[in-house]
């Protein structure tokens, strides 16, 4: 990299004119504003339909033709006459609101998405570690079916899980169907398929002699693990859980058929419930709520779009 | 880069001793006081539940699930108690998960790929028998079927409900001594009809219906409810389709049902099995069905024959497989979704892949300012959260308030042959199963670019900049050495992610569904057996044929599919496997 040429550099005869600026850069910002427009219109489309008063929905053809802040005050809007305490089986107690508790499918969405992140980044890192770190027999066999398994079409192991679930349910109702328990049980079980690639590549870059030279000085396999991996890794760690946490809460099928109780579901099923019917569509109080579940994921985000776009690129395009 | 692909592994020749000294840097190392201790506690606590899970299990005699829990729980206290055997340890938490979840999952669906389990035959034969049996039956039509005025009441024994019943065909006159005596009895779907002697019951003292009749308000043993209608729906619907055999010894003899919780009238069966001879005889006809090997009853038990539709689970072999390939009433839909699947998932790969790459190379200048900014609004598509994302555009493309046809193209109309004339209407985004085509790949595109932008991003600047440099010396113009060396260079680090990309939108389950569920349904498909619509990708349709609720669902034909999906998707990703860096270094 040492001998490469800077040309930019060198020196021209000519000084930069307005029309050299545009045929060398200019055009590329005119292009991006225009890329930008295409990239986030929907986005602003549905802020500026949450802001819409319910009346005026049918007039949206001027973006932000009126701001009321309406919608996200009824969605938040706990105090009518219908109001019930009813407490979801992710534990969370709260009043609601009709039969719409956008309260409730918010902290299940939350918990329910936090645990199962947390859980799968935990037990894939354990075993990305061993992947990379120890050499036993079936490794690489291991390796493999687990990214075969991971390819079979989860959504139609449907009918099994929905069997496993209720089975167990009748046994142990706080791990059965309609439980936040069961279905993260059922999230964790594709962790491993999921999570353990990705973290595999990643262990893999962190230096062998790292370890080794810890071990000579007498730490154990659990303080290599947990006091110089993981300390190492953790970037990466975060980046896993925040793509679990999009990817658990994104869910859409799997918890529409574990989850019935409007108490218990999560966003992505209730908020459905909102647009389902065609004949009686909420759709100024959807986009409020859609607003209201995008904001954290996509602060998030961009917060940590650094590492999660090495997160992406680090195994197929480093050197 | 290039420089270190073609290095050779280095191989370092060894002695035993050293070979040996090595892998002993790979056992555990000499555990600490208070790793062990945390150890213990884990695994205390971790027996400490699964006793009290086994108390559970032994109480409702869940023997399989007991010896399963057993074994795991000696397994796992084994596995953490040695000291070798560190990668079991490390992963095992995973792999018990994987296990109950996947594999297992993976294996149910495997062994109903070839049984015929679908809402049809979704029980033993026993079950499909009682269910048919309990399925035919009509009011008995003779004057002189007996019918009740029925109370609900609740067995203070045992706390179940039941019902409280007085014979009402007769009418029984206190005032009158030489009147029939009243018929009181009891019953329910947990106690069998009781018949109650008088002293057991309490009559009402005046009449309790226009006829006259005097029904018992009470009786020993059962507390009366006094609005039925508050009782939890499942109890309510237990109650009302409950059949009260007349003679408990006659399984199928005459039953009284009480629809509305207050009357309850006689019922024949018209469907009588025949233990002996082990047929049905249908009453109204006589049609004699017998049990045949498809898992239906049909009539004189050939299969071509009419049929019984309640039949049982029966194992089929490989006839799912042999329907996938062989019945014209699947192929026809099947070659049609088969080719938009295709069609759908490499547009998918090319527009997102040929929008990102440009993106990206407009970026990619030196000189140009606020990339972080352009990037960052680049990403948000990408960011927002997808099941929103399919929800927003169906409502961006809604035919007539939809904000792209009435703002972006400004209400721009189209001519449409419908019914034979010509309408003037704005475009049917997802109405028209070519347009909602169309319309798929455009939210894809808007909602899979970003991905692509990022990982050709990072792909260029992999690229030395050498090369280019020396093509342009060498007096290659922009346009050849982006085709003849940055492209071929980019597609081979990125052919993995391209054909993962694939293999994802082959299986792109969440945007069809949530955006079009597949339809707009075909008219001339709308009464076929398998009913694929518009857009429908393989996924979906096998969805539909597993799930929809219209049609009854066929899981064993599901299950088939998935397993040749599981092939054709697992295939491919192997292959592309194989090819990538990651297979060379886990060897």
């Amino acid at each position: 990299m040492t001998t490469t040429t800077d040309y930019s550099k060198i020196p021209t005869s000519r000084a930069t004119t307005p029309l050299r600026w545009f045929l060398s850069t200019g055009w590329r910002h005119l292009i991006g504003l225009f890329l930008i427009v295409y990239a986030i219109f929907p986005i602003v489309y549905i802020v500026s339909t949450s802001m819409i008063g319910s009346a005026d929905i049918e007039n949206t053809s001027a973006l932000f033709s009126s701001i009321t802040f309406d919608n996200y005050w009824a969605l938040l809007d706990f105090s009518g006459d219908t109001m019930m305490r009813v407490t979801s089986d992710a534990g969370a107690t709260g009043m609601v609101y009709a039969d719409n508790p956008f309260d409730l499918w918010y902290i299940n969405t939350i918990l329910i998405g936090i645990t199962t992140s947390i859980g799968s980044v935990f037990l894939s890192a354990l075993a990305a570690y061993a992947f990379s770190r120890l050499r036993f027999k079936g490794r690489r066999g291991g390796l493999l079916s687990l990214m075969l398994i991971q390819m079979y079409p989860s959504l139609l192991g449907l009918v099994g899980i929905y069997t496993i679930l209720s089975a167990v349910g009748r046994v142990f109702p706080l791990l059965g169907l309609d439980s936040s328990l069961g279905l993260i049980m059922v999230y964790m079980g594709g962790s491993l398929g999921a999570g353990t690639y990705l973290m595999y590549g990643f262990f893999n870059t962190i230096p062998k002699e790292i370890d080794e030279a810890a071990k000579i000085d007498g730490a154990t396999h659990t303080q290599i693990y947990y006091g110089i991996i993981m300390p190492l890794v953790a970037p990466i760690l975060a980046v896993n859980v925040l793509l679990s946490y999009i990817g658990t809460t994104s869910d859409f099928v799997l918890a529409s058929i574990v989850l019935t109780k409007p108490q218990s579901q999560t966003l992505a099923v209730g908020l459905q419930s909102f647009i389902a019917d065609p004949y009686s569509k909420n759709w100024s109080l959807f986009t409020a709520g859609a607003v209201l579940a995008a904001i954290p994921i996509m602060g998030l985000f961009l917060y940590l779009q650094k590492h999660i776009i090495s997160g992406l690129t680090g195994g197929a395009v480093k050197g | 880069m290039a420089k270190k692909a073609t290095e050779t592994p280095m191989t370092i020749p060894m002695s035993k001793e050293k070979q040996k000294s090595i892998k002993s840097l790979y056992s555990g190392g000499t555990p600490g006081l208070r790793g062990t201790i945390i150890k213990i506690i884990a695994l205390a606590f971790v027996d400490a539940v699964a006793v009290s899970v086994a108390f559970v299990l032994l109480a409702q005699n869940q023997w399989v699930a007991l010896a399963v829990l057993l074994a795991v729980v000696v397994i796992v206290n084994w596995l953490y108690l040695r000291p070798a055997g560190l990668p079991g340890k490390y992963l095992t938490p995973g792999v018990l998960f994987l296990l109950a979840f996947q594999v297992y999952v993976l294996f149910l669906s495997t062994t109903t790929a070839f049984t015929n389990f679908g809402s049809a035959n979704n029980g033993d034969f026993q079950q499909a028998l009682s269910a048919i049996v309990d399925a035919n039956n009509e009011p008995d039509p003779s004057e002189d079927a007996p019918y009740y005025d029925v109370l609900v009441v609740k067995n203070q024994s045992n706390g179940q409900y039941g019902f409280l019943m007085t014979q009402a065909n007769t009418l029984y006159d206190p005032a009158d001594p030489a009147s029939v005596k009243p018929v009181v009895a009891v019953g329910g779907p947990n106690e069998s009809i009781r018949f109650l002697k008088e002293g057991e019951y309490k009559l009402s003292d005046t009449p309790s219906d226009m006829s006259g009749q005097y029904d018992a308000i009470s009786a020993t043993g059962y507390k009366v409810v006094k609005d039925p209608t508050r009782l939890s729906d499942a109890e309510q619907a237990k109650l009302s389709n409950y059949h009260l055999l007349l003679d408990p010894n006659d399984r199928f003899g005459q039953f009284l049902m009480a629809n509305d919780l207050q009357n309850a009238i006689t019922y024949n069966l018209t469907m009588i099995w025949d233990e002996k001879a082990q047929t049905l005889t249908r009453q109204t006809d006589g049609a004699v069905f017998k049990p045949s090997d498809d898992g239906f009853f049909h009539i004189n038990g050939n299969v071509k024959k009419e049929r019984i539709e309640i039949g049982w689970q029966v194992n089929v072999g490989v006839k799912n497989f042999v329907s996938i390939f062989t019945d014209p009433e699947l192929l026809r839909p099947l070659g049609r979704v088969m080719t938009w699947t295709l069609v759908f998932a490499i547009s998918s790969v090319l527009t997102t892949f040929v929008l990102g790459l440009a993106i990206a190379l407009l970026f990619d200048y030196e000189k140009l300012r606020g990339k972080k900014l352009y990037r960052s609004f680049m990403i948000l598509p990408y960011a927002f959260p997808g099941f929103l994302s399919a929800y927003v555009w169906r409502g961006l493309l809604n035919t007539e308030h939809g904000f792209v046809n009435t703002t972006i193209l400004g209400g721009l109309k189209i001519t449409q042959h419908l019914n034979g004339g010509d309408v003037q209407t704005m475009i049917p985004w997802l109405e028209d199963p070519n347009w909602a085509k169309l319309a798929v790949l455009v939210v894809n595109l808007w909602m899979g670019f970003p991905y692509m932008f990022l990982i050709t991003t990072g792909a260029l600047q992999a690229i030395p900049a050498e090369l280019t440099e020396s093509a342009t010396i060498d007096g290659a113009t922009p346009w050849q050495s982006f085709r003849l060396i940055k492209l071929p260079l980019l597609l081979v680090s990125l052919a993995p992610l391209l054909i993962a990309s694939f293999a994802y939108n082959f299986n792109n389950f969440g945007l069809i569904y949530l955006l079009t569920g597949g339809g707009p349904s075909l008219p001339e498909e709308v009464s076929a057996r398998y009913d694929a619509g518009g857009t429908d990708i393989l996924i979906t349709f096998v969805y539909k044929i597993a799930f929809s609720a219209g049609r009854g669902r066929d899981y064993g034909m599901a299950s088939a599919f998935s397993i040749l999906i599981f092939i054709v998707v697992g295939g491919l990703s192997l292959i592309s496997f194989r090819r990538t860096k990651a297979l060379e270094e886990m060897a």
